[in-house]
């Protein structure tokens, strides 16, 4: 008999928990640095480089996830709630590929130099155009509104999976490693 | 897949009474409602009266109108372009490759303060000069500067409050002066910087004014040393005094058209003065001068030899945010700084989306 897999691999629950802090973060970042005037610009020289580093870290975590094996659902899942949970990891995945592209050309619409860290910054990927950036700007916050949402629906999933269903869903993704019984 | 269909061998979890699952049903909701609530609460929802960018904005808009397409303080403005030549002498102060470069690429805008873009030149409005300088490394430089030197707010709040004092009333179409006595009954040090303000004598036109960089900044030598600094721009054109008041011949530009034609008899130019101050030098207000005797260094002079209408210039579409700074340059405690950058984004992300009026300064007015 082959062994079924448990868990996510460790590479791939090393990335998750730590895109969880960096996204969870970064959209508090991102509310509280359009509020506020006195800690705008500190926020703000966190939340470009973080958001670079997020758009890396993707596209890592999408390769490596695309060379892992992966554990099955629980079977107290509904072919239903397979493909609500499958559906919700795509939306995630593109939201977390696709917001920090959307920050990254509202800047180069506006031609705010896209600093990094000291004068290590990244070239504009897009034409310098106050419509363009007007239209990206609300995007980004029509993003990051429905990431959030979408993280709540994950964590809620989760909760539910894990307090009331109690099939050890959570243990698929826990830091720790857990044995097979 | 069919092994996820059999029923599993492991042990199930006991049965879940009615009540345990109600409660933990409950506890679910509640860890929710604490997470959308941490969200809404660093987005300023539970804070209504809190200043914020937006509010700072909506301020402006109430004391000027909305112009359409208009930046919403400073909106009556006229694009220059030029360059800056460093003579070295920066560089022990600051790393920043902006003092050790020749001919840096700057694109500037002249401006008078007030969120009227077509409102009359008169010599006692606020001059503005927004520069953004193009480094060799592709970092960028930009700075906003006025013809005042010193500012007359300290804090965004006593900024905000007197745009709110100074609203016209909607009865006699003039600020109320009760309000205005009453600011300045509560902000000593907007008395004070007033004092200051009119012991200058304003210059007679855009072309012969220093500009002030307002705040206090930070340079960075290359052995990481940090000093406080102030920079002014000094004119090359000689001093004159404005004339007291009026525009000649009713010309409602007439100041920006007096620049227009300096500038095409020959280049504008200004020395940048770096200001050095001691370390015990108050950074974070911008309403005081710091004592006499700081050390005042020469870092390069700045040509402005070219001129057009914001309507053909990117320089309309440049937020001149004072927080975009290069290596080497860092903010000071100054708790305007940020809040700068805040609004004026609030102000670029709130033109952009609209429609372009013409600007008072026309491209034919610009026109050789």
């Amino acid at each position: 008999m082959t062994i079924v897999r448990q868990q996510f691999t460790i590479s791939m629950r090393f990335l998750h928990w730590l895109m969880a802090a960096m996204v969870l973060a970064m959209l508090g970042i991102g509310v509280a640095m359009v509020a506020s005037l006195g800690n705008y610009h500190w926020l703000v020289s966190i939340h470009r480089p973080l958001g670079i580093l997020i758009l890396v870290l993707v596209v890592i975590r999408f390769v490596n996830r695309s060379f892992s094996t992966l554990p099955p659902f629980p079977p107290t899942m509904s072919s239903q709630e397979r493909l609500i949970a499958h559906a919700s990891e795509i939306l995630l995945y593109t939201l977390l590929f696709v917001q920090p592209l959307v920050g990254w050309g509202m800047l180069s619409a506006a031609r705010y130099p896209i600093v990094l860290w000291g004068p290590l910054h990244l070239f504009p990927i897009l034409p310098h155009s106050v419509m363009l950036y007007t239209v990206l700007r609300k995007m980004h916050t029509v993003l990051a509104y429905l990431l959030f949402f979408a993280f709540v629906a994950h964590f809620g999933a989760v909760l539910f999976h894990t307090l009331i269903v109690r099939d050890r869903l959570l243990s698929r993704m826990a830091p720790w490693r857990v044995r097979a019984n | 897949m069919a092994s996820d269909l059999t029923p599993s061998t492991e042990e199930q979890p006991r049965r879940l009474s009615a009540g345990s699952t109600l409660t933990r049903l409950v506890g679910m909701g509640v860890v929710l409602l604490c997470v959308v609530g941490a969200f809404l609460y660093l987005g300023g929802w539970f804070s209504l009266h809190k200043l914020t960018p937006s509010r700072f904005v909506d301020g402006f808009e109430k004391a000027n109108g909305i112009y359409s397409g208009f930046r919403r303080n400073h909106a009556k403005g006229v694009a220059v372009r030029g360059f800056f030549d460093s003579n070295g002498q920066g560089t022990r102060l600051c790393k920043a490759v902006v003092f050790r470069a020749r001919g840096v690429p700057v694109i500037g805008r002249f401006s008078f303060g007030g969120g009227n873009p077509y409102v009359s030149d008169s010599p006692g409005a606020v001059r503005g000069l927004g520069l953004q300088f193009a480094l060799p490394d592709g970092e960028e430089w930009r700075t906003a500067m006025i013809n005042l030197p010193v500012f007359p707010f300290n804090t965004p709040q006593a900024f905000y409050d007197n745009l709110l004092a100074s609203q016209p009333d909607p009865n006699t179409h003039k600020p109320d002066p009760q309000k205005l006595a009453a600011f300045a009954a509560s902000h000593p040090e907007f008395v004070q910087a007033l004092k200051i303000i009119q012991s200058h004598t304003v210059s007679s036109g855009f072309d012969n004014s220093a500009y002030y960089g307002l705040n206090a900044f930070r340079f960075i030598d290359a052995a990481g040393t940090s000093i406080p600094v102030r920079w002014t721009l000094m004119p090359v054109q000689p001093f004159a005094p404005a004339i007291a008041s009026g525009s000649p011949q009713g010309d409602k530009n007439y100041l920006f058209d007096a620049l227009i034609a300096s500038i095409h008899q020959h280049p504008l130019q200004w020395h940048l003065i770096i200001t050095v101050g001691q370390p015990n030098d108050p950074t974070d207000d911008a309403s005081i001068m710091w004592p006499e005797g700081r050390e005042q260094v020469d870092v390069g002079t700045l040509t402005l030899d070219s001129i057009e209408s914001e309507e053909t210039s990117p320089a309309r579409d440049i937020n001149f945010d004072p927080l975009v700074l290069p290596a080497g340059i860092a903010p000071s405690d100054d708790p305007l700084l940020s809040a700068r950058s805040a609004v004026y984004s609030q102000s670029f992300t709130r033109r952009a989306g609209e429609k372009k009026e013409p600007s008072a300064i026309a491209p034919s007015e610009v026109r050789q």
